[in-house]
């Protein structure tokens, strides 16, 4: 029999689903118990009031925005980082880390100060007639900010281990670049990058801190679902904050599970061939 | 068996250790803008009463009131909203004879929404219906989040109630174009601070007076000036004990103390001087010329208590949401 390297596959197994069942389930089934307590009318009432979908169009409109941004951009600086040597290159490989490490709330507050029109990226912006502090702009940038590691850090290991051979080998049969690009790299990428874009995605949906200081807060457009779920808090509206936040829930749910779908397709995809 | 030994230690661990008697430790939980009060009353009552010490947590005071029905130990609450100790007197956790327990409605100390402009007033900002001109930007955190700007909607709410007697809707109107002035909803009064005064962002900044002052006090008399308009709301800043932790903890006595000291005129002396308005004459009186004369509505008065203003104006659907939602 084959020997397992952690011991005890009993213990591990129930330590893992103990913790599982408490930190991630017991919190989200009681989000979910409490929305339920609420008769289907009052809930959908809820989740359907123009407000409301007004922040859901606010939060997947800006997030869907900030995470092509970082698809574009993260790729990038995974590929410099991976394929490239310059001085100062392990720093660079660390800074992107700072967004997990900062507190939103910081990188909130520094990112207001820099962009209002005052600051020193919205002073000029300001002078070209864009103001990006306190308009849906921010909200993209803040969710852009902080949720850029993770398409760096998901794009970054498989780049590493992608076989610069297979790229001469296409080279040598007369490729192009970009044909080389979408036909070998992007394949072998979309896996990882699926898993990056849906991280991303998820993670700006549910950002708060970073954003509740650069966006205006205004209702109907600059209120995100996040500070809806907030506000009803503090209405003492347990019910109405559980019902706005299931829909979120709901949101990232689907979408890691369509792409973990996707990704097993694509996984199936490169493996044949 | 592995798992179940595990499984009981976890539960040893959750349940945690027992609790002290007659601690020398409370906990306050207060609102936003009252940090500096707080660090230096407690300086001060701890110089009289050595081997004490109080904990200071200060946020939104609706969050506040939500931590401790949550689970949270605070021995004393000094928050800027009855409503928000009349939610703790909902859930059990103080009793509904609160503001019988101290004097003046259990309110040590009061103030008013005022204004902070810029430095000379350029746009001769002098009362409430100034603020709704279409030149002028106001802002005032998002009185959803933020006691300090309940009252501010208040405020502007009496002031529309006197100028268009029971016109309802010239009222909302009125409100609405005053929502319609505020480029920013930040969620607590400090945050709003840091809107008009780092952001350069409007032409006044709504917030209770102690704040206006504050912020003048800090950032230089040059830089801004500060209106008080001739009418306001009058806002309470209710104290209590929080009986079901006292009770627990064996606190109560020490509680009691403390919130007793706020009345002394050494407590009201600090308390004076962070500029809020307090109801001992002997300090009142000596700190007479640092406030102007105000006429101050109660929300009793105008609106029929506190209960009324939350199902009519804040509650989910009611009228604020129907004057700010609908933007």
């Amino acid at each position: 029999m084959k020997r397992r390297v952690l011991p005890g596959l009993p213990l591990t197994l129930g330590i893992t689903l103990l913790y599982v069942g408490l930190i991630v389930v017991l919190p989200l089934g009681a989000l979910i118990y409490k929305a339920g307590t609420l008769g289907f009318a009052d809930y959908w009432r809820i989740v359907s009031s123009e407000r409301a979908v007004a922040s859901y169009r606010v939060t997947a409109g800006s997030a869907a925005v900030a995470t092509v941004f970082n698809l574009v951009f993260g790729l990038a600086l995974a590929w410099v980082l991976v394929r490239y040597r310059f001085p100062g290159k392990r720093l660079v490989d660390a800074i992107v880390d700072l967004p997990f490490a900062l507190p939103t709330a910081v990188a909130g507050i520094a990112l207001t100060t820099l962009f209002a029109a005052n600051g020193w990226f919205g002073a000029p912006l300001a002078a070209i007639g864009i103001s990006v502090a306190y308009t849906p702009l921010g909200i993209m940038v803040a969710m852009a900010f902080t949720s850029l590691p993770f398409i760096v850090r998901t794009v970054q290991p498989v780049l590493e281990d992608l076989d610069p051979a297979l790229e001469e080998a296409a080279q040598s049969l007369g490729g192009s670049d970009w044909t080389i690009f979408r036909k070998v790299i992007l394949p072998l990428l979309a896996p990882a990058l699926m898993a990056g874009v849906s991280l991303s995605f998820a993670r700006s949906l549910g950002e708060f801190g970073a954003i509740i200081f650069i966006a205006g807060n205004q209702p109907m457009q600059t209120e995100i679902t996040a500070l809806l779920t907030f506000i009803r808090l503090e209405e003492y509206d347990y019910q109405a904050a559980a019902a706005v936040a299931s829909v979120l829930l709901l949101t990232a749910f689907v979408m890691l599970a369509v792409t973990n779908l996707l990704q097993a397709r694509a996984l199936r995809y490169t493996q044949r061939s | 068996m592995r798992l179940l030994f595990l499984g009981a230690a976890l539960a040893a661990l959750l349940s945690g250790p027992a609790s002290a008697q007659s601690p020398d430790k409370i906990l306050n939980a207060s609102y936003d803008i009252s940090r500096e009060l707080f660090a230096r009353i407690n300086e001060a009552y701890v110089a009289k009463n050595p081997g004490k010490s109080i904990d200071q947590s200060h946020a939104g005071s609706s969050k506040q009131a939500r931590a401790i029905l949550e689970g949270l130990e605070a021995d004393v609450v000094t928050f800027n909203q009855v409503t928000d100790i009349d939610a703790l007197v909902k859930g059990g956790a103080v009793s509904d004879d609160w503001q019988s327990e101290f004097a003046n409605n259990a309110s040590p100390y009061y103030s008013l929404p005022a204004f902070l402009v810029r430095e000379g007033n350029p746009k001769g900002i002098k009362n409430w219906d100034d603020l709704v001109r279409d030149d002028v930007k106001v802002v005032f955190p998002n009185p959803k989040t933020s006691g300090n700007a309940r009252y501010t909607y208040l405020a502007a709410t009496a002031f529309a109630k006197e100028k268009f007697g029971d016109d309802e809707e010239q009222v909302k109107a009125f409100v609405k174009k005053l929502f319609d002035n505020v480029p920013v909803f930040d969620t607590g009064g400090r945050a709003a601070t840091t809107t008009f005064v780092e952001r350069n962002i409007g032409d006044v900044l709504i917030t209770f007076e102690t704040e206006t002052r504050g912020i003048a006090k800090e950032f230089g008399d040059d830089k801004f000036d500060i209106v008080v308009p001739e009418m306001s709301v009058l806002a309470e800043f209710p104290v209590a004990i929080v009986d079901r932790v006292v009770d627990k903890r064996g606190s109560r006595d020490f509680a009691k103390s403390y919130l007793d000291f706020l009345y002394s005129p050494e407590g009201q002396t600090i308390i004076a001087e962070n500029g809020n308005r307090v109801h001992d004459e002997a300090t009142a009186a000596k700190f007479k010329d640092q406030f102007p004369q105000v006429r101050l509505v109660t929300v009793e008065d105008v609106f029929g208590g506190w209960a009324k203003v939350q199902e009519e104006h804040f509650a989910s659907g009611a009228l604020l949401d129907e004057i700010y939602g609908s933007r």
